[in-house]
């Protein structure tokens, strides 16, 4: 089985730079646990794909190294920041790839990508040996063509590790066996539409084709409600505040002084960090840098990260809500197909609101997957994004398959 | 205007776990640099930490020796700062919710019984290791010892007195080894003592301006700081002047406490929770299990000393002064040694010996069994005290033991009464003078006849016996 690794995973072959000048030409001296669990499954590993600098971005135009385009529409981004391992898929040069989701960066891509992308539910897959950008928020994940290849993986690469004790001892079902035996018909399935998901802000095409692909389920005996996630509108912010504070702390180890970059011509230590961390990020890496520093910082603290720590709580708490009126939660994944490239590189306000439909879940650690529901006038291709209960991957994966499979009609691949 | 000082104390202890606090790398940082050394410890992208059990089993039994609650919620956080000691530039320690909190140790100076308030023991990580003595303008930095794991114990401001901080400092030494929970060596940093101090006028209740004394690498060293800083922040305010809140260091050879740094350029260490790692949930079972495993404590057993074995409070204090001691002490008496006896032999002449020897109790030849077998062969009166402390020497030499050496050396005192009369007469009728002299009155020749007569025995004859049978003789 042929995959791609997104650069934030470490392996020992090839390069883990994270898409980051500070980590140009670094080396991994381990694998990741998810990689050890692949290779030991006999996956190939066929090349690390490119990714928006530390994970930070929705277009992969953060890349320190190269430009990753859309196969789609080679004029627009493939998204981000798993967009390398996005339009590897979609171009069919692997059959998996393995990106990580802090608040989007899985589903969003394969959304404007045409392909699935599984985000599980946080605690579900090991992140040892996942660079980390915001620990509480970050899982990996597959991306794939079909579902049930992402459920092959998920299979393969979740489950309790003893080195990462954020992971959860759960059993670990047979997604693909669960899935093909399908959804039993007597339990009807119960689908929610967070109202606050379809306002004027969304894209009327998208909406249409979201829309379309409920129905199609209806007609496969599935009940739709109405829910509400009330705190929405602050998850954006929440989130920013969140991951900003956990990336100050966790990229503060890129130092120049045990590996990686180092400005050689620097007068003495303090001199050599900032002149280091200045030439070795990029601009978004830096922002978010002094986003968090300025979060945490004594003063500032409660009004800011002990505050959004309790509002996330309250979005957590909307879900859970919500799941007591319904089993799997659909909605738009972006707000837009594929943008082209510089049109919100200007506006980073503009850029964080891409991911406004997928930032709630990692918040609530739940799992969610982003599948292809269509293409736009102009040919570029809408996800789904369908949102599970806590570690009900199986009920999550079983809906999405039953749409995959009822849906009106495949997308198919881009003709390159 | 009269002044007390007020002083508190926060004291690092290296616990002396297999492994290190979040990696499975050995404690071992005396080995060639940066040779126990993992991804973990090393900060290397995309590790994580995993919290040692054993770490927290010795945190949780100090804390119940220092009185202190145990919390059944408790969680880890990151302190940032940048240094290049600090692998990933920040530290997981614990800031809001600690470990151990609010316990206290009892100390007693000048009979007088008082508690020092124990504020928290917190769990923390250890940072590398700097050199500066590289040469080409380089420094190095070695990471065996980032991420040992360290128990942070902080005081609340109860001492009053240097005398009182090298009580405190004492007991709780004491306490970790009894615990068997760190090597507490001050010169090697495994035991690192942080006074904060300022004065106020006596009587009052009001805190004065505190300084903070890092880096003290002994006790004495400590002691001698703070006895320092107090005068200088007495001289400071009686001049007129104002104690500035900061760091001070302390220059042994000067004798004198400098300015390290000031609270304006304090660090903002912007703490937050480890997201890293699942809150710690300690169990009353899991307190309970460590609680069964903990040794009679210092205090406790010192009390016992005196009333099960009858020895005074200087020499229970002794004998318990460290665990092998007191091990040692109580495995003499269990093998059947009289308890005085063995408290006498032990501190006077096994002490002896030892401090001749240059040796410790842990590396010496000599075991319990020796002592004991030694005061039994002098309580059946098979060789004298005096004998006995020669043997003592031997064992120490050839590590065998007291009746191998008293046989292979015929040293077996002589009890035989016939015999010892026989050498009595001899050494009177070679001294007809003398033993005229005697029984004229001189009544101090009988110690001259005493050492002749152990001449002859090469020291062997019972001293009871011939005290006995010269008096009779010399009477005759
Ligand atoms: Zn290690």
């Amino acid at each position: 089985m042929p995959i791609s690794i997104k650069e934030v995973i470490c392996t020992k072959e090839g390069f883990t730079t994270c898409a980051s000048k500070i980590l140009a030409g670094y080396r991994s001296p381990y694998d990741a646990t998810v990689v050890r669990k692949l290779f030991d499954a006999d996956a190939i590993l066929i090349g690390k794909v490119n990714m928006d600098e530390f994970a930070m971005g929705s277009s992969t135009e953060n890349s320190s190294i190269k430009l990753t385009r859309n196969p789609w529409n080679l004029e627009c981004v493939p998204g981000g920041s798993s967009g390398g391992s996005a339009a590897s898929v979609s171009a069919g040069e692997c059959v998996i790839s393995l990106g990580s989701d802090t608040g989007g960066s899985i589903r969003q891509p394969a959304s404007f990508c045409g392909c699935v992308g599984l985000k599980p539910t946080y605690g579900r897959v090991s992140r040892y040996g996942l660079v980390a950008f915001a620990s509480s928020l970050d899982q990996i994940g597959p991306l794939s063509r079909n579902i049930l290849d992402s459920a092959v993986t998920l299979s393969v690469i979740g489950g309790k590790d003893p080195k990462d004790t954020t992971s959860v001892d759960l059993p670990l079902p047979d997604y693909l066996e669960k899935i093909k035996q399908g959804i039993d018909d007597n339990v009807p399935i119960r689908i929610g539409l967070p109202k606050e998901y379809f306002t004027e802000d969304l894209n009327k095409e998208i909406k249409d084709l979201i829309m379309k692909a409920v129905q199609a389920l209806e007609k496969q005996g599935a009940e739709v409600v109405e829910v509400s996630l009330p705190h929405t509108e602050f998850a954006v912010a929440t989130y920013y505040i969140i991951c900003t504070a956990e990336a100050s702390a966790n990229l503060a180890r890129f130092d120049g002084v045990r590996y990686g970059f180092r400005h050689t011509d620097s007068r003495n230590i303090i001199d050599m960090y900032k002149r280091t961390r200045s030439d070795g990020f990029g601009a978004e890496v830096k922002r978010r840098i002094l986003l968090g520093t300025y979060v945490l910082s004594s003063g500032y603290y409660d009004a800011y990260y002990l505050k959004a720590q309790k509002v996330r709580r309250l979005i957590t708490q909307d879900f859970e809500k919500a799941f007591q009126k319904c089993d799997v939660i659909i909605g738009p994944t972006s707000p837009t197909p594929a943008f082209r490239f510089g049109e919100k590189t200007q506006n980073p306000l503009e850029m964080y609101l891409s991911d406004i439909y997928t930032i709630s879940v990692n918040l609530a650690a739940l799992p969610a997957i982003s599948v292809p529901c269509g293409l736009t006038q102009e040919g570029l291709p809408v996800g789904l994004q369908f949102i599970g209960k806590h570690f009900d991957e199986e009920h999550l994966l079983s809906v999405a398959y039953l749409y995959e499979q009822n849906r009106e009609k495949d997308i198919g691949f881009p003709l390159l | 205007m009269e002044y007390e000082s007020v002083i508190g104390m926060e004291v690092h202890v290296e616990i002396n776990t297999q492994s290190k606090a979040f990696c499975s790398c050995s404690t071992n940082f005396h080995a060639p640099p940066n040779t126990q050394v993992c991804p973990v410890c090393l900060g290397m992208p995309g590790v994580l930490p995993v919290l040692n059990k054993e770490f927290v089993n010795k945190a949780i039994a100090v804390g119940l020796a220092l009185n202190c609650s145990i919390a059944k919620w408790s969680k880890m956080d990151r302190k940032n700062y940048f240094y290049p000691d600090l692998a990933k530039n920040y530290q997981i320690s614990q800031y809001d919710l600690p470990l151990c909190q609010n316990g206290y140790l009892e100390i007693e100076v000048k009979g007088e019984k008082k508690r020092i308030r124990i504020l928290r023991a917190h769990l923390e990580e250890d940072t590398a290791r700097n050199t500066h003595d590289l040469g080409g303008g380089y420094s190095g930095v070695d990471f065996n010892r980032s991420g040992v794991p360290l128990l942070e114990i902080v005081t609340y401001p109860d001492l009053r007195s240097s005398e009182e901080v090298f009580v405190f400092l004492t007991e709780l030494k004491q306490l970790l080894e009894y615990l068997g929970v760190s090597d507490c060596n001050m010169e090697e940093g495994s035991l690192r003592a942080e006074a904060n101090v300022s004065v106020r006028e006596k009587g009052s209740d009001a805190l004065g301006v505190k300084t903070e004394i890092k880096n003290v690498a002994s006790f004495s060293g400590v002691v001698k700081a703070i006895e320092y800083e107090v005068d200088r922040q007495i001289q400071t305010l009686q001049s007129g002047g104002k104690v500035i809140q900061e760091t001070r260091g302390w220059d042994p050879d000067r004798g004198v406490t400098f300015s390290q740094r000031h609270k304006e350029s304090a660090h903002d260490y912007r703490y937050f929770p480890e997201p890293d790692l699942v809150p710690l949930a300690v169990s009353d079972k899991w307190v309970e299990q460590v609680r069964q495993t903990m040794p009679e404590l210092p205090q406790t057993r010192r009390k016992r000393f005196q009333e099960e074995y009858g020895l005074s409070l200087y020499d229970a204090s002794v004998l318990t002064s460290t665990k092998v001691m007191a091990d040692y002490y109580e495995k003499t008496v269990q093998l059947g040694a009289d308890p005085k006896q063995a408290a006498n032999w032990i501190q006077v002449e096994l002490q002896a010996v030892l401090t001749y020897e240059n040796a410790t109790i842990e590396n010496s030849p000599i075991t319990p069994e020796h002592i004991a077998q030694l005061i039994a062969l002098v309580k059946d009166e098979v060789i004298s005290g005096k004998i006995a402390k020669e043997v003592l020497r031997k064992v120490f030499k050839t590590g065998k033991s007291p009746e191998e050496i008293i046989k292979e050396e015929g040293l077996v005192q002589i009890t035989d009464i016939e015999a010892i009369r026989k050498i009595v007469r001899e050494v009177i009728e070679k001294n007809p003078s003398q033993a005229e002299q005697y029984r004229s009155g001189k009544d101090k020749l009988f110690g001259f006849f005493v050492g002749q007569i152990m001449r002859e025995t090469q020291g062997k004859a019972n001293p009871k016996i011939v005290n006995d049978i010269l008096k009779e003789e010399l009477n005759k």
